[in-house]
């Protein structure tokens, strides 16, 4: 490293910076902030400028911001129609909705069946804990797309619950599972479940056992100092993982396109057929920017969260 | 709540509930028959299609590179990041570069695939640049949702790591550079490899934002298992993604014993 820095062109090159008022400092700041601005926050001024847009076909489909008007002038052309056309068809506000609905009901459930886990992994002495924490990781690096294909196998008329369920004796005809809204709720837990395991371990983990050890010092039994001292104490955790699971539920694509049936509607199977089957950039532009008003406030409840985490 | 059956047992079906999909993916993936869930006798047929299926070899290829790209990319910039939100203290726009570093973890994917795509054909009426879209777009993609990823590891390994080392090579006369180089970046490289591994993954799997971003002839893994998969269950799917968890379920284990054994001799 010492051979890098003396070198006449790492010398050269902070000489050539420093004119240019360029500090290294500086110049590392601005490479990842020049990469999310341009790839990241950029794209969203992109999204909302074309959903003023109107459609048209051409390339690119969608009319200019910026139009010559007939007297020469230049116009800007931008309506609120997509907007406005989105509020009217009940088709979207239904989409938004059942989406919220769907992500609401299977954030809870997400909870329901992860905070029992974190709180043993918590408890649980070493080595168990690593192992099992290393197996609610273990799903999350396998293919997502395979382990929701999975769940088609298992749902289906001839699939693996039915047939075992059948071979028991205890339906005679097969349930309908697959392509309900029920097989997209299953869908978005098990995807999301580590989400909200691995924020609520880290909480209960830092625990300190002597609020525990007080309580029960003072009378309380286990229920009871598990509802007064541990819940509110792992709260951060709680909307951690909650936020986690819910706000990309919200937009979640690939689950209720497998799993759901024609009729399950989400804002995030909406705005793909928009784009990719209506080919109206537009309008589905605009149900973006809808969908990301929709999540900033979780968003930004999140890293309150876990600015108050790092504080502390 | 700590004793008792109820703990315990949630725990179980927990566990159940994550992994008896999987296993019954892999079971089924040695079935004779074609009908995927109804045994028909053990047989390896649709791993040997599988090798014969020339889209999904080419897609498998196209991903590969793309992952490669991606995580390596994604590391270098998360890792910058990182390293100016845990050591700079206050500048102008930290705010912003906190925010613009979390937000692509969670945002819906439909959302960053189709502003990206915009973004890069408006990139390509005005400024000509990229030409198309293809691999590049989707590395471009993937590099910065994966750079989210590897800044969350990296700050959290930067933060617990024991700053008086890099002040002792300071104090010993090392410029900033040198001190980065000679000591944070060996201490921090298990995590660095850590999001590497986890931005080659996230890339590999990525099917949405891919989709949108891509161009003709640039058919990712997943694009071409949706589109199988889409129309029903198909065994040879089983096959490929019995390789896919093997290949990740060795190296993670693998891992998981090599970090554990240093820890030990550490420790």
């Amino acid at each position: 490293m010492n051979a890098l820095t003396r070198s006449p062109v790492w010398r050269g090159t902070a000489w050539l910076f420093g004119r240019l008022g360029l500090s290294g400092r500086g110049l590392v700041i601005a490479i990842p902030m020049l990469w999310f601005l341009v790839f990241f926050l950029v794209p969203f001024f992109v999204l909302g400028r074309i959903s003023l847009a109107e459609p048209r076909i051409a390339l690119p489909p969608y009319t200019p911001l910026f139009e010559r008007g007939p007297d020469g002038s230049l116009q800007i052309i931008a309506s609120l129609e997509n907007y406005w056309f989105l509020w009217e068809d009940a088709l979207y506000r239904n989409a938004y909705l059942s989406s919220i609905r769907i992500a609401v009901i299977s954030t809870v459930f997400a909870l329901l069946i992860g905070y029992p886990i974190a709180y043993y992994i918590a408890r649980s002495p070493e080595p168990r804990q690593s192992i099992l924490l290393l197996m609610v990781i273990l799903p999350f690096w396998t293919s997502f797309l395979l382990r929701v294909y999975a769940w088609m196998g298992f749902l289906r008329r001839e699939g693996v619950i039915n047939n075992m369920l059948m071979s028991m004796g205890v339906i005679d005809t097969p349930l309908v599972m697959l392509q309900t809204d029920f097989a997209v709720l299953i869908g978005i837990v098990y995807t999301y479940l580590p989400f909200m395991i691995l924020p609520l371990y880290a909480n209960l983990t830092k625990l300190d056992s002597a609020h525990l050890e007080a309580a029960a010092d003072l009378g309380a039994s286990p229920m009871v100092t598990f509802f007064t001292v541990t819940l509110p104490l792992s709260m951060p955790g709680i909307i951690a993982g909650s936020m986690l699971v819910f706000i990309p539920a919200i937009g979640e694509y690939v689950i209720p396109a497998l799993l759901g049936g024609p009729d399950t509607l989400m804002i995030g199977r909406v705005l793909w057929d928009e784009f990719f089957s209506s080919r109206d950039w537009p309008v589905a532009s605009a149900v973006a920017i809808v969908m990301l008003v929709l999540v900033v406030a979780p968003i930004m409840w999140l890293q309150s969260v876990q600015n108050r985490r790092e504080l502390d | 709540m700590a004793r008792g059956w109820f703990l315990p047992v949630a725990v179980v079906l927990g566990f159940v509930f994550l992994y008896a999909p999987i296993i019954s993916l892999v079971v089924f993936s040695f079935n004779e028959s074609r009908l995927v869930t109804v045994w028909g006798g053990f047989s390896t047929r649709w791993y040997g299609e599988l090798l014969r299926d020339r889209q999904i070899l080419g897609a498998a290829w196209i991903s590969l590179q793309v992952a490669f790209a991606s995580a390596t990319v994604a590391t270098a910039i998360g890792t910058l990041a990182a390293f100016v939100l845990t050591r700079f203290g206050g500048f102008r726009g930290r705010l912003l570069l906190t925010g613009m570093a979390t937000a692509p973890l969670v945002m819906p994917e439909v959302i960053t695939g189709l502003s990206l795509l915009l973004l890069f054909v408006s990139m390509e009426l005005t400024l000509g640049w990229p030409a198309g879209r293809g691999l590049t777009t989707i590395i471009i993609a993937h590099t910065t949702f994966c750079a989210a990823f590897v800044a969350v590891i990296a700050q959290s390994r930067l933060r617990d790591m024991d700053e008086s080392l890099e002040e002792a090579a300071r104090d010993l006369g090392a410029g900033p550079v040198r001190v980065f180089f000679d000591i944070t970046l060996p201490v921090i490289a298990p995590a660095l490899v850590a999001g590497w591994l986890l931005a080659f993954t996230l890339s590999l799997d990525d099917l949405v934002i891919a989709s949108f971003v891509s161009g003709p002839g640039a058919s990712t893994l997943p694009m071409v298992i949706f589109s199988k998969v889409r129309l029903g269950v198909s065994p040879d799917v089983n096959a490929l993604a019995t390789i896919i968890i093997g290949i990740v379920a060795v190296s993670v284990v693998t891992a998981g014993v090599l970090i554990r054994r240093r820890a030990k001799r550490e420790g």
